[in-house]
């Protein structure tokens, strides 16, 4: 399977990954290459097999709804990259 | 003191014959004089390791210690570890101070181990060489011309090289067992479920698992006695009872019915490795085993199913890696687009971006029903093989790895020839089985891993089987030139 310059720009941009320029042929390639390994799945004929999601077929465990965690919030914001007030700082969003 | 197994260094802490200060300082003397060689350790935490020792001699002087109290063990540095750098090998969490205890390191501390440090990874346990590593690429100890394996690379170089008597590692595709047979130590991967994933960085949800790695089964045993159990902060952990992993290590393996695969034993397997692990199997016949010629005959298609589903669940795992709450975040972000993409175009290296490029387009609208859902169908048939397969058989063998560990470099521009290093590994993953490796034999100065495949949650019988081996043979107490 083979990917281009705009396979491998819009993938990039879905996943929010800066690649520069002169790294695209490369990852188009190598990517490439992983879709051709990928490909051989297709030799198989699937229908009517029940997908797998879980090794075990476990479903969600549930429990009852309630408070059961303390606020940390200081302790986990501790080491975040720009915090003021509690809240976690980012670019403007809203214009 | 270096050479002694866990289980001997606890009977010696028991015994007063040395105090987990003396031991602890003797591993730190150690790792500051070798590991400049192999770098094998991140992160090294002398002072909070010599005060987790004092407080264990007290514990011991109390009468109050138990099978691990006092003993040293190092933690792969993907385990979030109060207090301590968690990187995960990767720029993207050089900054990251994790601010709470993963289950696994808080059921080791209440245990009384003593964490020597964060070993050392393939980034986001992406690899199978660590050679993929923010901090640069462990060295194998038994040649620092060759690689160690990975993911868990770290882990298994340090335990080979007596740097650490135990190891945490994690096993996603084999991370495990692989660095576990090109280092010539034991290492176990238990049944998904089995052992608690919070505050175990995740790579892939359905696959990840964390186990021990030392020199023996009998260490895995001890140590997976202290990690496995229900833990109800993992909501994919089994509510299961954790037996005495030790008990039944001696049992006899008379009637043993070994499986072996056809297709394990074909194309691309190096014959001196297919040679050390014939030999083990004779052992194993020695010791009153049958050997069942059996098929998994789906096994060609593990490697290209898991490269769907791993990727894919990668993609989702690591997307919250945005640096706004944690972690690394780019200079001068113009706006959240700016600042998602340049922190994470910065804090990812080559192979996290290929796979998580990877996942994204196999969960992408319009190729989601031929990748994603088509690789779930794939490993419903991988894990019908083995489940046919144990109702004839009550272990499943095999080579661990195709060859011995390869040079550094050889396969680093290779993505696809590496993933082919995991060929005999990956499928115990999509079925979510348990494995173990155990060193059989050697390649010149490399070592040979034999695999051992368990049925669902019999982790007791795979370590006997290993154990047995272990007392017949030596090749797990053999140890590198010059460590």
């Amino acid at each position: 399977m083979a990917l281009d310059r705009r396979d491998v720009e819009n993938i990039a941009h879905l996943a929010r990954l800066a690649i520069s320029e002169e790294e695209i042929p490369a990852y188009a390639g190598s990517l490439s290459n992983i879709l051709t390994l990928v490909e051989q799945m297709k030799a198989v004929d699937t229908s009517g097999v029940e997908p797998m999601a879980h090794p075990l077929e476990m479903a969600q465990r549930l429990r009852e709804d309630v408070v059961t965690e303390e606020n940390q919030r200081e302790h986990l914001q501790r080491h975040a990259p720009a915090v003021e007030n509690g809240l976690f700082l980012v670019p403007k969003v809203i214009e | 003191m270096h050479n002694k197994t866990i289980a001997e260094l606890a009977a010696g802490l028991r015994a007063g014959e040395f105090t987990s200060e003396e031991l602890t300082r003797a591993f730190l003397a150690r790792i500051e004089a070798h590991d400049g060689q192999l770098n094998s350790f991140i992160s090294v935490t002398g002072e909070l390791a010599l005060e987790q020792a004092r407080e264990a001699d007290r514990r011991i002087a109390a009468g109050e210690g138990g099978p691990l109290t006092g003993v040293p063990i190092a933690h792969k540095d993907i385990f979030c570890t109060d207090g301590v750098r968690t990187s995960c090998a990767s720029k993207m969490l050089d900054p990251f101070i994790a601010p709470y205890d993963a289950t696994v390191v808080s059921r080791f501390k209440a245990a009384g181990a003593v964490m020597l440090g964060k070993t050392n990874m393939d980034e986001f346990a992406m690899g199978s060489s660590n050679e993929t590593s923010f901090y640069g690429p462990v060295k194998n100890p038994w040649d620092t011309a060759a690689v160690p394996g990975g993911s868990s690379g770290g882990s298994a170089a340090a335990v080979a090289a007596r740097l650490a008597p135990g190891a945490t590692g994690t096993d996603t595709g084999g991370s495990i067992r692989q660095p576990a047979s090109l280092c010539g130590i034991t290492g176990l991967k238990p049944t998904y479920g089995r052992v608690s994933r919070y505050g175990m960085i995740a790579f892939a949800s359905s696959l990840d698992q964390a186990g021990p790695m030392a020199r023996t089964a009998e260490d895995c045993a001890l140590m997976l006695g202290a990690m496995a159990g229900f833990d109800e902060r993992d909501s994919t952990c089994v509510e299961r009872e954790v037996p005495d992993y030790t008990a039944g290590l001696n049992d006899d393996l008379k009637g043993l019915r070994i499986g072996l695969p056809k297709e394990y034993f074909g194309e691309g397997l190096d014959p001196a490795v297919a040679q050390a692990v014939e030999a083990a199997v004779e052992e194993y016949k020695r010791l009153g085993a049958e050997v069942v010629a059996i098929s998994l005959p789906n096994t060609s298609l593990a490697v290209p199913t898991y490269y769907v589903v791993a990727p894919a669940e990668c993609s989702s795992n690591l997307s919250r890696m945005d640096g706004v709450r944690f972690g690394h975040r780019c200079e001068d972000p113009k706006n959240l687009e700016d600042l998602y993409k340049r922190s994470r175009g910065e804090g990812f290296g080559a192979e996290v971006k290929r796979r998580i490029m990877v996942g994204t387009y196999a969960l992408s609208s319009g190729y989601y029903d031929a990748y994603y859902l088509k690789a779930q169908q794939l490993r419903h048939l991988i894990s019908d093989d083995f489940k046919k397969a144990f109702e004839q058989v009550d272990v499943i063998m095999g080579p661990t790895a195709p060859t011995p560990a390869f040079n550094l470099g050889e396969k680093a521009d290779d993505p696809v020839a590496m993933y082919l290093a995991d060929i005999y590994t990956i499928a115990v993953n999509l079925a979510g089985l348990p494995g173990m490796s155990v060193p059989c034999g050697f390649v010149g100065s490399r070592p040979v891993g034999l695999q051992i495949i368990g049925n669902y949650f019999d982790e007791a019988r795979l370590l006997n089987v290993a154990h047995r081996y272990q007392m017949a043979t030596d090749w797990h107490l053999r140890a590198p030139e010059g460590f």
